[in-house]
């Protein structure tokens, strides 16, 4: 299957984030290709506030069936939520339960005036009512591939289709 | 109650090698040990927010079994325990059913009847919490805060991520534990850890009367006078002087250990300039360590505490999902 360019998607996804900026936006990019994607976007939109990330690890709704998750990253939040307007940003949208543990989280920071989210692929089949106002491209793939993003040393972007573990995502 | 001793197997570890209890730090693997210190920097970051608080240990009953008075120990379980959103129960049993006749296991029993997810417990009998360990179901987590002369593996864990803050990398420190070697549960526990993570010079100082038989066996190297061995230190690890442990007369006096052992400003300039300071707590000031030390600027006794309700989150949440 042809996978379409991460950086063309990401290109996209720029353009319309760049559309709906406030001088209070916020940019939060999920571990961990969340994060990439997130840092490319503070940069290109040079947004004042500085760049957030987040691990949901300890927000997440399996934990009473999988543990803790073994390689957690500190979440950075290091600007003041109560009244800003974040823009969360992943790689890939797809049952929304990371999304809903992010949102969790953030709430624990403070209140945000409002939360968007960017995701570079939805590939559908939520299961809980969850909706980006930001993608990249739609994609339909079959539910035992798992989409991932990667990253090489030069810091470019690119989609990779992987068999599913079942303890992923 | 009986003597319960410590067991020769270790089981700590589940039939997938994951972390089941946390009851000494002794054969612990060193990426255990590391993921342990690894999760607790994401702990570090939940306790400087707001809401100091995150919902993975939700529903879940933890039991402070303390069968041995500690006021500090057990409190930091308790905000750890609840900054997991568990729920907490403190049993301090040395003045209830102990006194009643109940055994200790008994007592374990009694309180898993009452659907307890994990047991944090303190017993002056080295091997009680490997004791209830073994005796419970397997879907029940027994963490050892500190068991007679034995273990007391959060302290060791929570000094060795206070080192790492502060110094990076273990393997190329020189590390020196100064103080009651042979009453310190606390001091057996930093001996395991350090060495799993790869120190290559562990230092103990104290007189022969505080220093166990053999225990140049642990890997560590044996000083009696704080002059050779403070000499290019880059951490201290000072002991509490047990005083209510000191079941015979070991010290002519407290101010003979000061004289001695206790650490001043004048000592602590024998180690390197930049060597930190570490003390499990309670201090015995003037007796181990003196004011002007414990309050100086190489003291990092004040954030070991800190430290510990990261590390002690980190633990109950790793065995929790195990």
């Amino acid at each position: 299957m042809q996978l379409p360019d991460a950086e063309q998607l990401l290109a996209n996804l720029i353009a319309q984030v760049r559309d709906d900026l406030a001088s209070s936006t916020a940019i939060v990019g999920i571990h961990t290709g969340g994060v990439w994607l997130a840092e490319r976007l503070h940069q290109d939109l040079g947004l004042s506030l500085p760049l957030g990330t987040l691990d949901v690890s300890f927000y997440r709704d399996d934990f009473g069936q999988i543990g803790l998750h073994p390689q957690i990253r500190p979440s950075d939040i290091p600007f003041k939520v109560e009244g800003s307007h974040i823009i969360l940003v992943d790689d890939v949208l797809y049952t929304g339960r990371t999304i809903r543990a992010a949102i969790n989280e953030l709430f624990d920071y403070g209140r945000p005036a409002s939360i968007r989210l960017a995701a570079l692929v939805d590939r559908g089949d939520r299961e809980l009512p969850i909706a980006a106002q930001y993608v990249g491209k739609v994609l339909d793939l079959p539910s035992d591939k798992m989409l991932a993003l990667e990253k090489n040393v030069e810091g470019k972007l690119s989609l990779s289709l992987y068999d599913r573990r079942r303890d992923n995502e | 109650m009986t003597d319960v001793g410590i067991m020769s197997n270790n089981p700590q570890l589940n039939k997938n090698g994951l972390l089941q209890h946390l009851l000494t730090t002794e054969g612990l693997p060193a990426p255990i040990l590391l993921n342990i210190l690894d999760t607790a920097e994401s702990f570090v970051g939940v306790t400087e927010r707001d809401v100091k608080k995150v919902p993975l240990l939700r529903g879940k009953s933890i039991f402070n079994l303390f069968f041995e008075p500690s006021t500090r120990t057990r409190t930091t379980f308790e905000i750890a325990a609840k900054r997991l959103s568990a729920d907490v129960v403190n049993l301090n049993i040395a003045v209830s059913s102990q006194s009643k006749g109940e055994t200790l296991l008994d007592t374990v029993d009694n309180l898993s009847a009452m659907h307890a997810d994990m047991f944090v417990v303190r017993h002056s009998q080295s091997g009680a919490a490997h004791l209830i360990a073994r005796h419970m179901r397997p879907e029940i987590h027994v963490i050892n805060a500190g068991d007679g002369r034995h273990a007391h593996p959060t302290q060791a864990l929570l000094d060795v991520f206070t080192i790492r803050r502060y110094k990076s990398d273990f393997r190329n420190l020189r590390v020196a534990i100064v103080g009651d070697i042979l009453h310190s549960r606390v001091a057996r526990s930093q001996i395991h850890a350090l060495t799993t993570l790869g120190v290559p010079e562990v230092r103990v100082i104290a007189p022969k009367t505080l220093l166990p038989t053999k225990v140049e066996r642990l890997g560590v190297h044996v000083y009696h006078e704080m002059t050779q061995g403070l000499k290019d230190v880059d951490v201290l690890m000072m002991l509490r002087l047990q005083n209510e442990r000191m079941l015979s007369a070991r010290l002519p006096s407290t101010e003979e250990y000061f004289k001695y052992y206790g650490l001043t400003q004048e000592k602590l300039a024998l180690a390197k300039h930049d060597a930190i300071v570490l003390h499990p707590g309670p201090m015995n000031r003037g007796v181990e360590i003196d004011s002007a030390v414990a309050d100086g600027k190489q003291s990092v006794i004040l954030p070991q505490v800190t430290f510990g309700i990261a590390v002690r989150m980190a633990v109950m949440s790793i065995l929790a999902g195990n």
